[in-house]
């Protein structure tokens, strides 16, 4: 087979078995717990940040390698497998969210405080866009931050926010500008502890139930002005448009691994389980269904493969990777659903990691941008 | 100081092992392959002892071309520089012994660390062949007094410990009734047990900089060893698959058939 899908080079695949072995070792076996705990260790930040996934596209002088987003995605890929959607979550938006802004658009100042901690893992980043009345619409946000002297006040709240609770620093989406729409756009790292932010209850959710996903309020709130990202107020829209499409790959990715990870799980118990005197996969109609799993998989896999190389190759490929966005977690949550399925009643079972799956798996389609908005962009893009 | 050390190329532990119908061997599509686990712990604690006093780790491994993929995880770990010894075809543990002598008597090591065994055949011969051929002392089955999970492991304190004057090593192994703690004048070799260390993962870093480490080819012409092996496998087949239990009514009928049927009591 062509290594690495035409896509990796070796000492991808050689990163690919060392993220592997920590998935397999430090990861997959206290997955159910956290989950149960919906909550994983502080420490795994600054595990992460020892060794070094969390700076992988990041320049040396920060802290990172310099590796370049393939060996991110290799990270994602197989993070999605670690049996935890919360973990991946938490974790995942520390390289890929939060501090993707920040590295792209922050002043050389700003990166020493935020981006190198928390490629450490030492500080906890979040990004917050997503409000009560929205989160795609974002020329619509309705936090507002008002200048005063060498401050900005910001009044608003913020929801949904991923490692909102724990953030040390949340890189946040506020309006400047609150009548010049998306131009009124800005962001403004607000830094926990600063008086007038507060941080609401954790939220339950269906699924990624460890991540700690939660509501920020603020209530004039005064933030240094030297925190507003790059030091240029309305370049907001574009700073977070700027970082779209990693993040879009990224939840394909993570689809991918959790895909590879439930047709394993599936695999197995279709050999071990017996019906009728045979073991399940020994009945055609098992046979066939898995065979069309594991297509869709390859398919959903090929049209991710394809947004990534062009995304990486420098090109601004915003429609393959929203289809791409689209198709994967889309499938995700078809072949979950087809994996519990076959798992008959110990599919509906919490004590059988399939509904895990099932349940973190329906995330997709709606973070980072619901299927519909997916829909909208790449309606945009044909011309219509 | 110098430290060669061994990798072989063993069929990754995860993967289901089937034999060929025929018995001539196992089925090797679609397996998966990597560094034997005790030659990994090898490698490992060469790099602590070389952190420790300087030098450097000299990786080797016999096969085809594929075993440049468990040379470069080593290199990846930290291993300066590796040998391969190109070598397709049957091979026994003698063969295997007689080629790592001339590398090592090339090289001129102070310590030679192999795994205690190979997790594929399960030999546990060719370090006891080695020293033997060379002529020096060994100490085998090298393992840990306190446990991996200590403050010792985790400061990692080496378990093989060299004398003041770096002319000998002291080892503590593990026997039947417990630890031995042996001491060997260098150069020696050692085989490790499971319970020395916990290898560290092959970081990012680690993986660029193996790529431009070098690979020496040698080959057993090269190094004038005739590895025709002496030992020849015959048949492979798997273990009997386990038969289901019985369940039995009462205590009597349980002494009676572990004295009369099993025989145990």
């Amino acid at each position: 087979m062509l290594q690495g899908y035409g896509l990796y080079l070796e000492e991808h695949e050689a990163f690919r078995r060392t993220v592997r072995a920590v998935v397999e070792k430090e990861l997959k076996p206290f997955a159910s717990q956290w989950e149960e705990q919906e909550e994983f260790p502080r420490e795994l930040f600054t595990r992460f940040g020892e060794l070094g996934f969390l700076g992988l596209k990041y320049p040396e002088v920060h802290g990172g390698s310099n590796a370049g987003e393939l060996y991110e995605a290799v990270l994602l890929e197989e993070m999605g497998r670690c049996g935890s959607g919360g973990v991946a979550a938490g974790l995942g938006a520390q390289h890929t969210i939060a501090t993707g802004p920040l590295h792209k658009f922050g002043t050389e100042e700003q990166k020493q405080r935020f981006l190198a901690p928390a490629i450490r893992g030492e500080k906890i980043g979040a990004l917050g866009i997503t409000e009560p009345n929205g989160g795609s619409d974002v020329a619509g946000l309705r936090t507002t931050a008002r200048r005063d002297g060498d401050h900005y006040v910001v009044n608003g709240s913020k929801t949904y926010i991923t490692n909102g609770v724990r953030a040390d620093f949340v890189v946040l989406a506020v309006k400047t500008n609150p009548d010049a729409g998306h131009k009124g756009l800005s962001l403004l790292v607000v830094e926990k502890g600063t008086p007038g932010f507060s941080v609401g209850r954790k939220l339950k959710k269906l699924g990624w139930r460890a991540s700690d996903t939660g509501e920020l309020f603020f209530e004039d709130c005064r933030v240094p002005a030297a925190n507003l990202l790059g030091g240029l107020e309305g370049q907001g829209f574009y700073q977070i448009m700027g970082n779209f499409q990693w993040e879009r790959l990224s939840l394909a990715l993570g689809a991918l691994g959790a895909m590879a990870e439930m047709l394993e799980v599936v695999m197995a118990h279709v050999k071990d389980r017996r019906a009728f005197g045979h073991a399940l996969h020994e009945f055609q109609v098992v046979r066939h269904r898995i065979a069309e799993l594991a297509t869709d998989f390859e398919a959903a896999r090929q049209l991710t493969y394809h947004a990534l190389r062009l995304h990486v190759g420098g090109e601004y490929a915003i429609a393959q990777t929203s289809m791409a966005k689209k198709v994967a977690t889309e499938t995700a949550c078809r072949v979950a659903d087809a994996c519990l399925q076959l798992h008959g009643g110990a599919g509906y079972m919490m004590e059988y990691d399939i509904q895990r799956h099932w349940r973190d798996a329906r995330l997709g389609p709606i973070g980072g941008g619901t299927s519909e908005i997916m829909n909208e962009i790449i309606a945009k893009q044909l011309g219509l | 100081m110098k430290i060669l050390v061994t990798a072989k190329r063993v069929e990754d532990p995860e993967s289901k092992i089937k034999v060929k119908p025929d018995g001539s061997g196992i089925v090797q599509e679609g397996l998966k392959y990597k560094i034997n686990p005790f030659d990994e712990i090898g490698v490992e604690e060469g790099l602590r002892l070389v952190a420790k006093h300087g030098g450097e780790v000299v990786v080797v491994s016999i096969g085809g071309k594929e075993v440049q993929e468990q040379l470069r995880h080593a290199l990846a770990m930290g291993a300066t520089r590796a040998v391969w010894v190109n070598h397709t075809g049957p091979l026994d543990q003698m063969g295997v012994a007689g080629l790592l002598q001339k590398v090592a008597e090339k090289e001129k090591p102070d310590l030679v660390i192999l795994g205690k065994q190979a997790i594929d055949d399960d030999q546990n011969q060719v370090g006891q062949y080695l020293a033997e051929f060379l002529g020096w002392g060994q100490a085998t089955f090298a393992s840990k007094v306190e446990s991996l999970e200590s403050e010792q492991e985790k400061n990692k304190v080496p378990a093989l410990q060299m004398g003041a004057d770096n002319k000998s090593v002291r080892v503590v192994r593990e026997v039947d009734n417990g630890l031995a703690t042996l001491e060997c004048a260098l150069p020696a070799v050692v085989t490790t047990d499971l319970r020395l260390n916990l290898p560290r993962y092959a970081s990012l870093p680690g993986i660029m900089k193996a790529k431009s480490k070098p690979i020496e080819e040698l080959t057993p012409a090269k190094l004038s060893v005739d590895v025709t092996p002496k030992v020849q496998v015959l048949k492979m087949a798997s273990p009997p698959p386990r038969k289901a239990g019985i369940k039995v009514p009462d205590v009597a009928t349980l002494v009676d058939k572990l004295r009369n049927e099993a025989k145990v009591v």
